[in-house]
């Protein structure tokens, strides 16, 4: 059972088409992780699975095409991304960040959202000490902490997430890969978009390869890790020190 | 100038800039939230001085026909595509909605008419009228062009104001009224003699004000419109919907442009095109705060009656001019000074 089907998805910006028809699903409860250079397009890909830009092809979800909804009903049915940029609110302070990341959940009147609010604060103390803090003052590592923490107060069944490390110190990598896979655990599904394939092969079960907007390679991910093609072009650091 | 002439010039001011206020804080909600310069802001001010005007004549306001009108087309767009589509529970919210709310409000108009001496129903009633043309115009104007860029938006929102003054023309005629709200109380206070409706005025605008200011500053829903502000894209990933921020936004600029109306009307005559003249006096406040910064756009709007107030004693005959010329420096003052909000990047 997959938490996500893709079929045949092309996305394109005006005429320049970035993905060719692309397949590939996320198991339920698992992690499926996209790997590939810059530009290959995986930002696109996270992007259409949102509804933020449009794509041809079908996109099913437990076992509805969404394909046709748009980005405020998929965030209505569990979809959750973390964006490449975070898109926090700047001048807003990281509580509100947080409590708007429940939006749909107070309409809905969900009386829980300070419950939340608190486990988010558990797990990322740094954001509790910082949460009258404009969200713009923060830095890289916090940002990210926040825009996943901001994910998480929407109770996301299908959490996507984008380069969760970039730019991050390694410490701080680790962590967030720790929530990652804390994540997963709770029976949460996730698609993580990362250029760090070694630490997104550690933590995903399944992985595809995403080359020139084309899924070149897909399998186990402990297969992946191990296949020479991906150890050449994307483990190729493995042996040298960090 | 003697003391007490500024003095009383000065009542003037606050009274007229407290006005300008409001309408410069709808302006900069609007414009924050959907990128709409919003054009028609002032034709709120009109529609609802002349629907209550209507109402103490006795008469039912021709307001009630534009509502029941703009309610059914609704439906008949958004709601058969939601029959096509199946969902008969969603079918039932736009009706009631959009055939349902408005009927209602038209039972409320013809009861109110029936009843002339019962200000507060004529207030109610008007404002129940004119609040919901914002987000109706919103869902039949704005939201199928939500993602335009700001020009067309503009010429659209203009478009849209010479419908509306066009619709007050049709259904109130070319005559200016005049409204009974308050009896003519008045105090003195020194050597100031306090109307009561200047004092209402006022207190009715800070009243609203401090609710704006609770609004946007603690609840979520006032969040919800400042994220959206904010970050675009960042507001849809938290399932901010820009259709629910689109018809909030435009719900306060009517409501706030049907109270001004209301307001105004006992004391400055309202033909069909007054309000948007009084609402371009918003505008100027609104461009002294950027068009972002509701602080900012309020004290603006203040300056500007003060402006107004005194150069009306000087030069009385320039006083416009004078107004809008302010536009010039404050534009160059504000493009030297502050970088532009981020234009929206999306495809
Ligand atoms: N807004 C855009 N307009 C046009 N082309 C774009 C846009 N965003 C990305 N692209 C192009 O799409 C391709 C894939 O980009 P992206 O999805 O960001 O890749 P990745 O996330 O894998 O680095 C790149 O060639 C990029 O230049
Ligand atoms: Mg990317």
């Amino acid at each position: 059972m997959s938490a996500l089907d893709v079929r045949d998805l092309s996305v394109g910006y005006g005429k320049v088409k970035v993905l060719h028809g692309l397949s590939l699903a996320v198991p339920e409860g698992a992690i499926a992780t996209v790997i590939g250079p810059n530009g290959a397009g995986k930002t696109t890909l996270l992007m259409a699975l949102m509804g933020l830009i449009p794509g041809r092809g079908a996109v099913v979800y437990g076992d509805r095409d969404i394909a046709a909804d748009s980005t405020e009903e998929r965030v209505g049915y569990g979809l959750c991304l973390v964006p490449e940029r975070r898109e926090l609110f700047s001048d807003m302070p990281v509580a509100d960040n947080l409590l708007l990341g429940a939006f749909p959940r107070i309409r809905r009147g969900a009386r829980d959202v300070e419950d939340d609010v608190a486990a988010v604060y558990q797990r990322f103390p740094r954001l509790q000490e910082r949460r009258t803090q404009l969200a713009g003052t923060l830095s890289g590592g916090e940002r990210q902490m926040l825009a996943l923490g901001r994910a998480l107060m929407a109770r996301p069944k299908l959490l996507m997430l984008d380069e969760p490390s970039l730019g991050l110190a390694p410490r701080i990598v680790r962590d967030i890969f720790q929530v990652i896979a804390d994540l997963k655990s709770t029976g949460v599904s996730i698609l993580l978009v990362e250029q760090n394939a070694r630490a997104a092969l550690q933590v995903a079960d399944y992985g595809y390869v995403l080359e020139m907007g084309e899924l070149v390679l897909e399998g186990p991910a402990s297969e992946l890790a191990a296949n020479p093609r991906v150890l050449e072009s994307y483990l190729g650091l493995a042996h040298s020190p960090e | 100038m003697s003391f007490n002439i500024a003095l009383w010039l000065s009542q003037d001011a606050i009274t007229n800039g407290a006005i300008y206020a409001l309408l410069a804080l709808a302006l900069v909600a609007v414009y924050t939230v959907t990128r709409v310069i919003f054009v028609p802001q002032g034709d709120f001010i009109s529609l609802a001085a002349l629907s209550l005007a209507t109402l103490q004549a006795g008469l039912v306001p021709g307001t009630v026909y534009l509502l029941i009108g703009g309610g059914l087309l609704i439906t008949a767009i958004d709601g058969v595509a939601v029959l096509r589509k199946k969902k008969l529970k969603r079918f039932a919210a736009i009706a009631l909605e959009n055939i349902a709310l408005p009927a209602v409000i038209a039972g409320a108009a013809v009861w109110s008419a029936s009843r002339p001496e019962d200000i507060l129903l004529q207030v109610a009633v008007t404002l129940a009228i004119v609040t919901p043309m914002g987000p109706m115009l919103y869902r039949l104007a704005f939201q199928p062009v939500a993602n335009a860029p700001i020009l067309v938006l503009l010429i659209i929102a203009v478009a849209v104001h010479y419908m509306l003054t066009g619709m007050a023309l049709v259904f109130f005629g070319g005559e200016g009224v005049r409204t009974q709200l308050l009896p003519d109380i008045s105090f003195q206070l020194g050597v100031l003699n306090i109307t009561g409706q200047s004092l209402a005025v006022i207190i009715t605008s800070l009243v609203l004000i401090v609710l704006l200011a609770i609004l946007f500053g603690s609840t979520v829903y006032g969040k919800a419109l400042r994220a959206t502000a904010l970050n675009r894209t960042g507001a849809r990933l938290v399932g901010i919907s820009s259709e629910f921020t689109g018809r909030l936004s435009f719900a306060l600029a009517a409501l706030i442009g049907a109270a001004s109306g209301i307001l105004v009307s006992p004391f400055t005559t309202i033909y069909y095109d007054t309000g948007f003249l009084i609402s371009l006096k918003g505008f100027v406040g609104a461009i002294i705060g950027g068009m972002t910064n509701y602080p900012l756009a309020a004290l603006g709007s203040l300056l500007v009656g003060f402006l107004e107030s005194f150069s009306s004693f000087w030069a009385s005959t320039f006083k416009e001019s004078i107004v809008f010329t302010l536009i010039i420096p404050v534009l160059l003052w504000r493009s030297l000074t502050t970088h532009r909000v981020e234009e929206d990047e999306e495809p």
